[in-house]
């Protein structure tokens, strides 16, 4: 009875709205079907999915792509099915079928209709052979590549007509792929040969995943050929594991310099054992996370630049709270290595501690933005994620600043000689007490800058300084101390080491291996790769 | 905020005090309190997770003492801070016990922390209740474990990716830290899959240090080994930090749930709140509670955490049930036993029924394990799980895993005639 009225009500709606009969018992149709998506069971909600799909109608696409997005619901009041909008700054409900604005969407006045990760498989494909011919290129290329994994038999026909329809290049690449998947699943003996013989050229580990199944399966000359195409894949796939094992190790090397090189200058310059240098790194993240907040609150327009603006801002407070930590404490503590290390050391606590009790204790959410996230894939099976080019990118630009600095201002000057005579500096007329905090400020700065790309791939937390110090003075140590070029080729000889060898021997035992090399290195060379030589190395 | 409710409690005990009559002022003594220490973590790595905890214990205290306390007596919380380190857990549960009295403990949530304390607890005869997923193979006489053992969370949870809604796999990636918990979760799990016919070509196990931070390569070889015409799922026992950098480079390189699912048993509400969950929607989450569920209990519980935190973002999670569980039936377990005696206590709480925040009733054991339901839920893009599969009924917690030959035959049972928590045959027979 209910049913009746609900129908009923939707079939007098639609009726208002297209002053058309026949529309309006179309749209009744079409109203039923989309109350199989209410049903309870997964499988029950697939078949109503299948069946909606099959019915070819344009606006199925609209209800099928908010179930997708999680936003299809059921209201409670009248059991109507509504798409959940949000329109400036409120949500609206919609009729799912027409787009007709039906009103306010109050809290618990609807209940969400479930998806699983099987409906979602199917709704991807569905919509794919729903929008495989829509003018949108954007839409077409989505519809190919979601068509790869669940195209059907029924779909071999309008793929091809795609396939000689399509005039973009790239859309036509990914047809090509598409439709060879789907032949060598559905097609006839010949197409499959010819379909797994050109899959061969397509190395990636979607086409590798699906040649290995089709291998599981088929038989004799079919057999054959799949073998053949695997092959070549997985030696090209191959090649391009050793690719991609050398850009992780390239980012780990980047990760690991922005991390040291603060501490190469605090350090290795100024000889002073800094355990609260992560906690500067940590202060960075943190005021890209306040920053973020900031923009999003009063400039939310300019929020996806939110993190360009964090670089200068991180770098200052980063660099003033070193300032204020050598004036207060740690000039009072040069030339006593074991003090300072100890002191640091309470400071890093402290300064945790001092975060935890500001921001608690949870994570806070650094959102990447979009030029961040995601990946580029150079020829299938190599994928370069933005967030590590662009950290690899920062850390270059970061050590050749630092290097320019060093070597060409007056600044620069002024500090060489005073880390390589401190008494000779005084008498020409250097102000060392001046030039060590400013050191200290620079060290600590670049680690804020730090804190910015660490807040991209990793927690921001309180405890995230902590686990990249012991690192950073491995690097440091390594490198050679008091050399910039010593600091960035231990990185880099760190980081690839260190991904060349964690495939085989695993994480953990990976990292105690580098650790015993690097020890077996101090014993051979006790100053590093990059030792000081000549007077600056006995001051 | 606090000052002002503590001073509200004053007031309030005041004129109780005054309402009752002069003579009656002496039970208002700071003696005559009962005592409840609370053992979490309030700083170093731990503190993440733990201090949501010890402000749930506080929460149900300042409530329990509002409806007029415990035996007509006020409760008291002895709030310590083991730092997230170990040894300390032990030096802080000793003292709690000695020097503060306490009648009860509320705390720990690493098992590395609950087996340092497991000692001084069996010692001093006291009690505590832990309130975190765990390995099992496990049972104190002095240890009400609310938390679930692997076969209400970790066997469901394969079973669940292993049928046809959660897509059917038969290959197997088990990623964790590398501690305790996930290598003898691991160790079940396998046990489990070879029983369904799943051979050790097809499972693959990795771990990681705590706090890992590159997953490069780890996430790269995952793709590898899910790339061999066989359906594929991770079973994730990561811990803490690291699954921050693991679940953004498994969005940065594109691993989409429906291809390969993740599920995650140390991931809830709260570790997702530092996560944009976008790119991760379609991940699982197994546990006993989530914060979506639409049940009477829960809507009353976010809102009185709410209120209490004073801060409508503050999530809730599984944990967090898991101690609201642990201290009502230990309210009502004291109310029953008339007194706060550790032993007349343990007797109490056997059989002791709280409503579950999800709906059903917990039911604690007599091998000091719970009966709970075990839900399934998928990371949604605004944080939250929803459930997409759940328990009939109630599962009862094994102390032992029957999938492990050794621990099979062992049994945990606290009452007559067993009185063990890891025997083969019953300490008393007839």
């Amino acid at each position: 009875m209910l049913r009746r009225i609900i129908i009923l009500s939707l079939l007098l709606f639609a009726a208002a709205a297209n002053h058309s009969p026949a529309r309006a018992e179309q749209s009744d149709q079409m109203a039923d079907l989309l109350q199989g998506l209410t049903a309870k069971s997964f499988k029950a909600k697939i078949a109503a999915v299948e069946t909606l799909a099959a019915s070819g109608d344009s606006r199925v696409v609209a209800p099928l792509t908010a179930l997708l997005e999680g936003r299809l619901h059921r209201r409670k009041a009248d059991g109507a099915i509504v798409i959940v909008q949000r329109q400036d700054g409120r949500k609206i409900f919609l009729d799912a079928l027409t787009g007709t604005p039906l009103g306010e969407a109050k809290p618990r006045a609807s209940r969400k209709i479930r998806v699983n990760n099987r409906l979602r498989g199917v709704l991807h494909g569905a919509l794919g052979a729903l929008t495989l011919f829509s003018p949108d290129p954007a839409q077409r290329l989505t519809a190919a590549q979601a068509m790869f994994k669940s195209a059907g038999a029924d779909s071999l026909s309008p793929l091809a007509k795609a396939y000689l329809q399509e005039t973009d290049g790239d859309v036509r690449q990914v047809l090509a792929r598409t439709l060879a998947a789907a032949r060598l699943r559905h097609g006839g003996d010949e197409e499959k040969l010819a379909a797994a013989k050109m899959l061969a050229d397509y190395p990636d580990r979607e086409v590798r995943d699906l040649l290995a199944n089709t291998a599981l399966q088929a038989q004799d000359k079919l057999l054959a050929a799949v073998t053949v195409a695997s092959k070549s894949i997985e030696q090209r796939l191959a090649f391009f594991d050793v690719l991609q094992n050398l850009f992780q190790g390239i980012s780990l090397s980047s990760v690991l310099l922005l991390a040291a090189i603060g501490l190469a200058i605090t350090f290795g310059v100024m000889g002073v054992i800094n355990m609260a240098h992560g906690e500067m790194v940590m202060l960075g993240a943190y005021t890209t996370h306040v920053v973020q907040v900031l923009v999003q609150e009063y400039f939310p327009g300019a929020f996806t630049h939110s993190l360009l603006l964090a670089i200068p801002s991180a770098f200052l407070i980063a660099g003033l709270f070193g300032v204020f930590l050598e004036r207060s404490v740690i000039r009072f503590l040069y030339g006593r290595p074991l003090e300072t290390l100890l002191a640091t050391w309470g400071l890093s606590l402290m300064l945790q501690q001092f975060v935890r009790s500001i921001f608690g204790p949870t994570n806070k959410e650094v959102i990447a933005p979009s030029w961040m996230s995601g990946s580029i894939e150079i020829t299938g099976g190599l994928v370069l994620t933005h967030n590590r080019i662009w950290i690899i990118v920062f850390a270059a630009l970061v050590f050749l600043l630092l290097t320019l600095l060093i070597r060409y201002t007056d600044f620069g000057l002024r500090m060489r000689a005073v880390t390589q005579n401190r008494t000779m500096a005084n008498s020409v007329g250097i102000r060392s007490n001046w030039i060590d905090a400013m050191t200290f400020g620079l060290g600590s700065g670049v680690a804020g800058l730090a804190g910015v790309a660490l807040s991209q791939i990793d927690n921001v937390s309180p405890n995230l300084g902590q686990s990249y110090i012991i690192d950073s003075f491995l690097v440091v140590v390594f490198g050679g101390v008091g050399n910039l070029w010593g600091t960035m080729v231990g990185a880099l000889s760190l980081g690839l080491a260190n991904k060349f060898l964690e495939p085989y021997a695993g994480a953990v035992l990976g990292k105690i291996l580098i650790l015993v090399l690097v020890i077996l290195f101090i014993q051979k060379r006790p100053r590093g790769l990059f030792a000081l030589k000549g007077r600056a190395a006995e001051a | 905020m606090i000052s002002r409710r503590n001073a509200l409690n004053t007031l309030a005990a005041a004129a109780l005090a005054m309402s009752v009559g002069v003579s009656a002022l002496p039970a208002q003594a700071a003696e005559d309190t009962i005592k409840v220490g609370v053992l979490h973590s309030l700083s170093g790595t731990m503190a993440i997770s733990e201090t949501t905890l010890k402000d749930s214990v506080l929460m149900m205290i300042d409530k329990l003492n509002k409806d007029g306390g415990l035996l007509g007596r006020q409760v008291e919380a002895v709030v310590v801070d083991p730092a997230s380190n170990w040894p300390l857990f032990a030096e802080k549960a000793r003292e709690l016990i000695q020097v503060n009295k306490v009648d009860v403990v509320f705390g720990c949530w690493t098992s590395v922390s609950r087996k340092s304390v497991l000692p001084v607890f069996e010692e001093l005869n006291s009690m505590l209740f832990y309130p975190v997923q765990y390995e099992g193979e496990e049972s104190s006489r002095n240890v009400f474990y609310t938390g679930a053992a692997p076969n209400q969370q970790a066997i469901p949870a394969v079973e669940y990716l292993m049928s046809e809604d959660g897509g059917g796999a038969k290959r197997f990636i088990l990623l964790g830290t590398d501690y305790v918990y996930p290598r003898t979760t691991n160790k079940i799990l396998r046990a489990f899959l070879h029983s369904k016919g799943i051979g050790d070509a097809d499972i693959m196990e990795e771990y990681t240090p705590f706090g890992h931070s590159d997953w490069q390569t780890i996430v790269a070889s995952v793709k590898k080994f899910a790339s061999a015409g066989i359906r594929t799922a991770v079973v994730s026992t990561i811990n803490g930090d690291a699954n921050v950098p693991f679940y953004k480079e498994l969005a940065n390189q594109g691993i989409k749930a429906e291809d390969i699912p993740v599920i995650a048993f140390s991931v809830g509400e709260e570790e997702l709140a530092g996560l944009d969950t976008k790119p991760l929607v379609g991940h699982l989450g197994a546990w006993n509670y989530f914060m979506s569920v639409d049940a009477p209990e829960n809507d009353e519980f976010i809102k009185t955490w709410h209120a209490f935190i004073g801060d409508e973002k503050r999530v809730t999670n599984d944990p967090m049930e898991a101690t609201y569980i642990g201290f009502r039936m230990w309210t009502q377990a004291v109310k029953q036993a008339g007194t706060t005696d550790v032993d007349a206590v343990r007797q109490a709480m056997y059989g002791q029924k709280v409503k579950n925040l999800t709906g059903g009733m917990a039911v604690m054991n007599t091998n000091h394990h719970l009966s709970k339901p075990v839900l399934i839920g998928e990371i949604q893009a605004d944080g939250q799980f929803d459930v997409v599969w759940q328990t009939e009924g109630e599962v009862a917690g094994d102390a032992w895993s029957d999938f492990i030959p050794e621990s099979a035959a062992l049994t945990a049972d606290w009452t007559y005639p067993w009185i063990c928590g890891n025997c083969r045959k019953p300490n008393y027979t007839n």
